[in-house]
């Protein structure tokens, strides 16, 4: 039951999928994440799903509208260049409340960028993204066990709250082995009715899926209600990490593949008498500002490290509001940096 | 010739003449009637020329006619 | 009234069909279209197993004329998630309506991908030769030479290209049961019409695969012409560039 397996990122991803009642998978090949597209071709078949190489992007996260309009669980995956393609889609499943999985394993941008790990997808994934005033669920494993347990997750929130939810992995992630007790298989009479699903007008009116309201005021109050169920995740969905934060004088913020080195520069740091914390958001959206306000009260600085050139520093820095300096240590293109770099800049401000 | 009749259904009807060039028998025109939305609808200028034959139900692009056609003793189905 | 006891109603409104009135211009063949699938939905009595997928373009509404499921697409996408649809409950009788702008330029890819994989599900693609919805621009099936608001001196083929045959691109793969064209300039064509889009849903009912409608229509608003001259137009110039009949018949 709680046998551990080794297993890369993108497969146990795609197993704790099927684990959760995923029941159909659209993708397209593009590196780094086409072991989940091979995972399900595979294995979802065989579990009673459907699995459709797709022939776009674009064609993919429609297949996943028609699918989880049709009320069953579905997911797709791509990195980087791919989830821009799909941002159409993901704005149209926004717009029609539909539930719906997409993970994104982030490589080097922008354009053709490379395939190297990168978090340059941040606002991409927690803004928006796509058109229209919309929020999906953004959740962000730091180690190969956490994905297979937020995967499970992203379904369950994503059902609750008829929101597409997204996995914000990285290359790093998606690509590395480590051991995983795996969730276990999920009772299909446990998932949530859904009784706006396309399933034949028998016996009831017609269900309608639809992100189409022309009438203003109409569009306003379809706008109005989602809104409402953005701010109810705001208020009960964010979670986060702490790292010996209790007493630090820098409080860490890291996320993903670096908040996972960031917990070892606090190791380091604390094995050299230095005061240092982490708080890691495993939530992106909805962004644990309430604990990162109240740590930056106590601490003297909040240090945002991240791959990117400071996307997620953009929240910290609302959630600090100027209660310390919040200093920035990032790296772009796939270059990843090492505990000990990160732990010189630490010194700097310590 | 069996008799029929051709009912227009005012709020339905666009005005759009395609019934009127369809019928064989001269039965429909345009009227100077107009719509609560604002088109001139069609009526039957010679009902009795109806056959209930239904060509201008086929062509109708809004459902705006019914047709019903007189049935004879013999042609009368059960059910 | 003595005399109406003796009649039958002959045609009446399809049951599959909402009370809605259409919302398209008057003449336009999208609402004769709308009547032949409710028709053909109650004549199979599928009403209670349909999903209409609905376009991006005049026909975004379609879903709301059925008495059955419906779903509204991105533009293009339809055949996509009409594909999603039957993947995720194939007992569900799927219809993607399309238009030309929506099925042959922005949707081009998922149309051919959708019908080379045989998905089983039934397209109907209302070919007008014309972005309606947005003002009368040129479509990827404008004819040569045709004005429209986005080539105002004629479709220039140097340029713009011909008018593309969607129909036989389709019946030269493989996978599909059911290619047709179809018109409904007449009442013969009309019938005819209804007999090709009842068997191309049968065909899904039955299990068979794929099939797709083409139908010519008419768009008297964006081409400036009055409903019944438009339906003459149909009959005397766009079926010469589209030649109707069945393509591909596997069934």
């Amino acid at each position: 039951m709680t046998e551990r397996q080794l297993m890369t990122g993108n497969e146990a991803m795609a197993e704790a999928a099927i684990r959760a009642g995923c029941r159909t998978y659209f993708g397209y090949p593009i590196t780094p994440q086409n072991e989940i597209l091979e995972y399900m071709a595979a294995h979802l078949p065989a579990a009673g799903g459907a699995f459709v190489q797709a022939e776009s992007e674009v064609a993919a996260i429609n297949m996943c509208y028609g699918a989880s309009a049709a009320g069953v669980r579905t997911m797709t995956s791509s990195s980087s260049p791919g989830i821009s393609l799909k941002l159409e889609g993901i704005s149209y499943l926004a717009g029609a409340d539909l539930p719906c999985v997409i993970v994104n394993v982030m490589r080097g941008g922008p354009g053709l960028g490379n395939i190297a790990p990168a978090q340059g997808d941040y606002f991409q994934a927690t803004k928006g993204g796509g058109h229209g005033d919309y929020r999906v669920i953004v959740l962000a494993p730091s180690t190969v066990q956490e994905a297979a347990e937020l995967v499970g997750l992203a379904f369950d929130l994503s059902d609750r709250y008829r929101v597409p939810a997204m996995i914000l992995a990285d290359g790093m992630l998606g690509q590395m082995m480590e051991p995983v007790a795996l969730p276990p298989h999920r009772d299909p009479a446990t998932l949530p009715p859904k009784p706006w699903a396309l399933t034949g007008a028998k016996g009831r009116e017609p269900n309608y899926v639809a992100s189409f309201a022309l009438d203003p005021k109409d569009l306003r109050e379809l706008n109005l209600r989602r809104h409402e169920r953005y701010r109810e995740i705001a208020a009960r969905e964010v979670r986060w990490e702490e790292v010996a934060t209790e007493d630090a004088h820098v409080l860490l913020v890291a996320y993903g593949t670096m908040g996972r080195i960031a917990k070892t520069v606090v190791r380091r740091a604390r094995g050299e008498g230095l005061k240092v914390g982490l708080l890691r958001p495993i939530t992106l959206w909805p962004f644990p500002y309430a604990p990162i306000r109240e740590l930056a009260a106590r601490v003297r600085a909040v240090l945002t490290v991240e791959l990117s050139a400071g996307q997620m520093w953009e929240d910290v820095r609302l959630a600090v509001e100027g209660r310390c300096p919040t200093p920035f240590y990032g790296e772009m293109g796939g270059v990843v940096p090492t505990p000990d770099e990160v732990l010189a800049e630490v010194k700097r401000l310590a | 010739m069996p008799k029929g009749k051709v009912v227009v259904d005012p709020e339905r009807c666009k005005g759009c003449g395609i019934c009127v060039a369809t019928c064989p028998f001269g039965v429909l025109e345009m009227t100077s009637t107009y719509n609560s939305s604002g088109y001139p609808v069609v009526g039957a200028a010679c009902p009795d020329k109806c056959t209930g034959c239904a060509l201008c139900a086929l062509a109708c692009p809004d459902i705006a006619l019914e047709v019903y056609r007189e049935v004879g003793a013999g042609e009368r189905r059960g059910g | 009234m003595p005399k109406t006891e003796t009649m039958t109603k002959v045609f009446a409104r399809p049951r599959s069909l909402t009370e809605k009135k259409f919302t398209y211009c008057p003449g336009c063949h999208h609402g004769l279209i709308t009547r032949i699938l409710g028709g053909a939905i109650d004549k199979l009595g599928i009403q209670e197993r349909t999903v209409v997928v609905a376009p991006v373009g005049c026909a975004v509404f379609a879903y709301e004329w059925f008495r059955c499921d419906g779903v509204q697409a991105a533009h293009g996408r339809a055949a996509a998630v009409a594909t999603g649809i039957k993947r995720a409950n194939p007992d569900l009788v799927v219809i993607s309506y399309q238009g030309d702008g929506d099925l042959a330029a922005i949707g081009t890819a998922e149309t051919i991908h959708a019908a080379n994989r045989g998905e089983a599900i039934t397209v109907i693609f209302v070919n007008n030769q014309i972005y309606g919805m947005t003002g009368g621009q040129m479509a990827p099936t404008t004819l040569d030479g045709q004005a429209t608001t986005s080539s105002p001196r004629g479709r220039d083929p140097a340029t713009m290209g011909h008018p593309l045959r969607v129909a036989e691109m389709i019946a030269a793969l493989q996978a599909p049961m059911y290619v047709t064209r179809q018109a409904l300039y007449d009442a013969k064509h009309i019938a005819q019409a209804t007999r090709a889009v009842e068997k191309a849903l049968r065909y899904q009912v039955e299990k068979r695969g794929y099939s797709l409608v083409e139908i010519l229509a008419n768009c008297p608003t964006g081409w400036k012409m009055p409903p019944v001259k438009a339906n003459e137009h149909i009959a005397a110039t766009v079926t010469g560039v589209f030649p109707l009949g069945d393509l591909v018949d596997r069934g």
